[in-house]
C-alpha cells in the first residue's frame, strides 16, 4: 500500500481523533448518553482502519492476537471484580453507593469502573472478530 | 385510518416476516444469517418504538427545564443488550459458516445434505 | 457472606470464565473450570436448605427495589432447578477431564472450558433471576457458548449441527424477546412478580394472548417439544462427549423451567390453561413426541443418536405432567426433570466411555464390548433399567408419579400411552444390550475398560439414579411442594 499516500496520512490524521473522540463517549457515560460499549467501538473502528490501511501485519505487531483475546477476559473480570469490591464494601452486588463517602460519588466511580470493563471487552472482542475473519487465508480453488 | 395509525407495527411485522421467510426459505448459509438479522432487528424496532412517548425528549435531565415530557428510555437500554446479542450471534453463525465452508467445501444447504450423508 | 449467596452462585462462575481462558493452558483451565462448578455445586445446595428452611429469597442488585432494579428471587422450583444444573455440571466437569482430552485439540482446551463455565453460568443465571428480560440474557449466554461447544466435536458435521442449533436457537430466544416486549408494552414492568400481579388487568386485551403464543413458541423450540426439535438429534449426536453430557442434562431442563415459570407464575394457571386452553396443544404433542420419537429411536444405528431421540421422547413426559395442571401432574414433571437429568446423563457419559475407547458409538462397532467394557456397559444397563422405568430405579419414580395424575384427570388412555412409551424404551435399550452382550467382538482389536477417571463420574450418576429411585421420599417431596408454590396451593 505504499503508493496510497492520501491514504496513509488521512488515516494518520484521523486516528487520533477517532480515539480521542472514544474517550469522550466513554466519560461522558457516567451521566449522559454515551458508555462502554459504543466507546469500545469506536476504538476499535480505530484500530480496524489502521488494520486496513497499514496491513493486518502492522496491527498483530501492535497488538498480538493474544493480547486481544486478553482484553476480552479482562474486561469481563473488571466488571465483576468491581461487583465484588462493593460486597467487599459491606454492599450488595454492584451497589455502588458504598464506593466513596457519598453515595452520588460512589455511583460516578462505580458507573466508570463498569463502563472501563464494557470498553475493555468490546475493544478486545471487536478487534478478535476482525482478526479471525481477516487472517484466515483464502481457500484453493 | 386507525390503521394507519399503528404504522410502527406493520413496518415491524413487514420487517419480521421478511426476515423470517429469508431465514426459511434461502438455502445458502449466509442468506439465512442475513434474514435472521433482520429478524432480529425487526424486535428492536418494536421496543424503540414502544419506548416513545409522544411530545417526549430525550431523557436527560435539564437543569431549570420542568413539566418535560420524556420518552421512555428502558426500552433503547433493553435493546442496547439485544444489539450486543445480535452481533455476537451474527459473529457466531459467521464463523461456524467460515469453517463449514473449510470443511465441506460448500455453504448450500442442499450440497451440504448431500455431502453429510 | 450468606446473604449474598443468590448472587453468588452466578458472578463467581462469571468471573472464573474469563480466567479460565486467559491462563491458556488446558490443566490450568480445567482446574478453574472445577473450582466454579464444584463452588456453584455447594452454594446451590445451601440454597434449597435455606429455601426449605426460610421460604423465598430475594436479592437485589445494585440496591435497586424491586420493580425498578433487577431482583434474584429463588423460590424452592428455580432452587431445584439450580441444584439439578450444579451437580450435573460437577459432575460432568469431572468427567470432561479426560473425555475432553481425547476429542478436543489441547490448544482450544482452555476455550473450551471458559465456553464450560460460561454456558454453567448462564443456565444457573436463568434459574435465579427474578427479571424476565435477565432471562434472555442468561439464555443466550448459555445458548452462545453450548453452540460453541458443540462445533468443537470431533466430526465435521458437528458445524452444521451447531449451525442449526444457532439458527433455531436465535429464532426461539427472539420469539421470547418479542413476548417479553408485548407484555412490557401492556404493564411497564419486567419483574416476574410485578408482571404477575399486573397482568390479570389487562388480560382481556388481544396484546396478552399474542404475548403468551410468542412466549410458547419461542420456549418450546428451546426445549425440543416434539415438531419443534429438529435440532436436537444432530446437536446431541456430534458435540463431544462431556458436552452431550451436560447439555442432554441441563439445557433442555432449564428451558422446562422456563415453561413452568412463564405459564404458571407469570400467567397464572387459570390463564394458562383455563383462558388460553394450552393444555389442549401440550398434551397432544407431549403423547406424539413420546410415541414417534420412542419409535425412531428404535431405528437408529447411532446410539448417541438414539438415545438424542430418546431425550425428546422424555421430555414429551415432562411436558405431559405439566400439562395435567394438577398438583400432581406438575410434581411428575418436575422430578422427571431431576430423574432423566441423572439417567441420560449417566447414558450419555457411558457413551463417551466408548467413545474413547472404540472411537466411535455405532451399534456395529460395540460387538461384545459387554465382556471388553464390563464396568462402562453395566453402567448403560443400568441407566437404560432407568429410561425403561423398572422399579427400584428414578425412572420408575417419575412415571408412577405420571399415571396416577393421568388416572387422576379419569384420562386412562394417556397411561396406557406413557406404559406403550416405557415398552418401546425396552426395544431400543435391548437393542445395544443385544449387540453389546450377545454377539462376539473382533477377536483381533484390543479394547480395555475406560480410565476411572470415565468410570467414576458415569458410575456415580448411575448410582444416584438408583439410590433416588428406591428412596424418593427428599425429591418427591421438594417436587410436591415446588408444584405447590407454582400453583398456588398450600403454605
Amino acid at each position: 500500500m505504499d503508493d496510497l499516500v492520501v491514504l496513509r496520512v488521512g488515516t494518520k490524521i484521523l486516528i487520533p481523533f477517532i480515539l480521542l473522540f472514544a474517550l469522550y463517549v466513554q466519560f461522558h457515560g457516567d451521566y449522559g448518553p454515551g458508555g462502554g460499549f459504543q466507546a469500545g467501538v469506536i476504538f476499535a473502528a480505530a484500530y480496524v482502519l489502521y488494520a486496513l490501511v497499514f496491513g493486518i501485519g502492522n496491527a498483530l505487531r501492535v497488538m498480538p492476537a493474544k493480547v486481544v483475546y486478553a482484553c476480552g477476559a479482562v474486561g469481563v473480570m473488571i466488571f465483576v471484580g468491581t461487583g465484588f469490591v462493593t460486597m467487599g464494601l459491606g454492599g450488595v452486588f454492584l451497589d455502588y453507593n458504598v464506593l466513596a463517602h457519598e453515595p452520588s460519588h460512589g455511583q460516578h466511580y462505580g458507573i466508570i469502573a463498569v463502563e472501563l470493563g464494557v470498553l475493555v471487552t468490546v475493544f478486545g472482542v471487536m478487534v478478535a472478530i476482525f482478526y479471525a475473519f481477516a487472517g484466515r487465508r483464502r481457500l484453493d480453488p | 385510518m386507525i390503521a394507519l395509525g399503528l404504522f410502527n407495527y406493520w413496518a415491524v411485522i413487514l420487517l419480521m416476516m421478511v426476515g423470517f421467510y429469508t431465514l426459511i426459505a434461502r438455502g445458502n448459509l449466509v442468506k439465512k444469517l442475513i434474514g435472521l438479522n433482520i429478524f432480529q432487528t425487526s424486535v428492536i424496532m418494536l421496543y424503540v418504538s414502544m419506548g416513545k412517548v409522544a411530545g417526549g425528549t430525550a431523557p436527560i435531565l435539564v437543569e431549570g427545564a420542568e413539566h418535560v415530557v420524556y420518552s421512555n428510555p428502558i426500552p433503547h437500554v433493553l435493546m442496547l443488550t439485544a444489539i450486543v446479542v445480535g452481533v455476537a450471534t451474527t459473529a457466531l453463525g459467521l464463523s461456524l459458516v467460515v469453517r463449514i465452508n473449510e470443511a465441506f467445501g460448500t455453504v448450500e444447504d442442499d450440497e451440504l445434505r448431500d455431502e453429510s450423508l | 457472606m450468606s446473604q449474598h449467596l443468590p448472587v453468588l452462585i452466578v458472578v463467581v462462575p462469571l468471573l472464573l470464565a474469563p480466567l479460565a481462558a486467559l491462563v491458556g493452558n488446558w490443566k490450568a483451565a480445567w482446574i478453574v473450570a472445577a473450582a466454579a462448578s464444584w463452588w456453584a455445586f455447594g452454594v446451590s445446595i445451601a440454597l434449597v436448605r435455606r429455601v426449605l428452611a426460610e421460604g423465598t429469597i430475594s436479592y437485589e442488585i445494585g440496591g435497586w427495589a424491586a420493580p425498578y432494579g433487577i431482583e434474584y428471587r429463588i423460590d424452592l422450583v428455580s432452587a431445584f432447578v439450580a441444584m439439578i444444573v450444579a451437580t450435573i455440571g460437577a459432575v460432568a466437569i469431572i468427567y470432561a477431564r479426560t473425555s475432553v482430552r481425547a476429542e478436543v485439540s489441547e490448544d482450544r482446551g482452555a476455550l473450551f472450558y471458559s465456553a464450560f463455565i460460561l454456558c454453567f453460568t448462564g443456565l444457573l443465571g436463568i434459574s435465579v433471576t427474578g427479571d424476565v428480560f435477565n432471562i434472555f440474557v442468561f439464555l443466550e449466554v448459555s445458548s452462545l457458548s453450548a453452540y460453541a461447544l458443540i462445533a468443537m466435536g470431533q466430526d465435521r458435521r458437528a458445524l452444521t449441527a451447531a449451525y442449526q442449533y444457532l439458527i433455531m436457537g436465535s429464532v426461539g430466544a427472539t420469539f421470547i424477546v418479542i413476548g417479553i416486549g408485548l407484555m412490557y408494552s401492556m404493564t411497564g414492568t419486567l419483574n416476574i412478580a410485578d408482571l404477575a400481579e399486573r397482568l390479570p388487568a389487562v388480560a382481556d386485551n388481544r396484546t396478552i394472548p399474542v404475548a403468551f403464543t410468542f412466549l410458547t413458541v419461542g420456549i418450546t423450540l428451546k426445549l425440543a417439544l416434539f415438531p419443534l426439535h429438529l435440532w436436537l438429534p444432530n446437536a446431541y449426536t456430534y458435540a463431544p462427549s462431556a458436552v452431550t453430557a451436560f447439555i442432554a442434562s441441563t439445557a433442555t431442563k432449564v428451558a422446562v423451567y422456563l415453561l413452568l415459570r412463564f405459564f404458571f407464575t407469570v400467567f397464572g394457571a387459570e390463564f394458562s390453561f383455563e383462558q388460553m386452553q394450552l393444555d389442549k396443544v401440550l398434551m397432544p404433542l407431549a403423547l406424539v413426541a413420546i410415541v414417534t420419537m420412542s419409535l425412531v429411536a428404535i431405528y437408529q444405528d447411532n446410539v448417541k443418536r438414539l438415545l438424542a431421540y430418546s431425550s425428546v421422547a422424555q421430555i414429551g413426559y415432562m411436558v405431559l405432567g405439566i400439562s395435567f395442571a394438577s398438583v400432581l401432574g406438575v410434581t411428575a414433571g418436575i422430578l422427571h426433570l431431576f430423574n432423566h437429568a441423572l439417567m441420560k446423563g449417566a447414558l450419555f457419559m457411558a457413551m463417551g466411555c466408548v467413545m474413547y475407547r472404540v472411537g466411535s458409538v455405532r451399534l456395529e462397532r460395540m460387538k461384545g464390548l459387554g465382556k471388553k467394557m464390563p464396568w462402562t456397559m453395566a453402567a448403560f444397563v443400568g441407566g437404560g433399567l432407568s429410561l425403561i422405568g423398572v422399579p427400584f430405579t428414578v425412572g420408575f419414580v417419575s412415571k408412577w408419579y405420571l399415571v396416577q395424575a393421568a388416572l387422576e384427570r379419569g384420562m386412562w388412555p394417556v397411561a396406557a400411552v406413557v406404559m406403550f412409551g416405557s415398552l418401546l424404551a425396552v426395544i431400543y435399550v435391548w437393542k445395544v444390550v443385544e449387540v453389546a452382550y450377545f454377539q462376539e467382538a473382533d477377536p483381533d482389536d484390543d479394547i480395555r475398560e475406560a480410565p476411572l477417571g470415565l468410570l467414576i463420574p458415569t458410575w456415580a450418576l448411575v448410582i444416584a439414579s438408583f439410590y433416588f429411585g428406591i428412596d424418593a421420599t427428599t425429591t418427591a417431596d421438594i417436587a410436591t411442594r415446588a408444584a405447590e408454590v407454582l400453583l398456588g396451593v398450600g403454605p
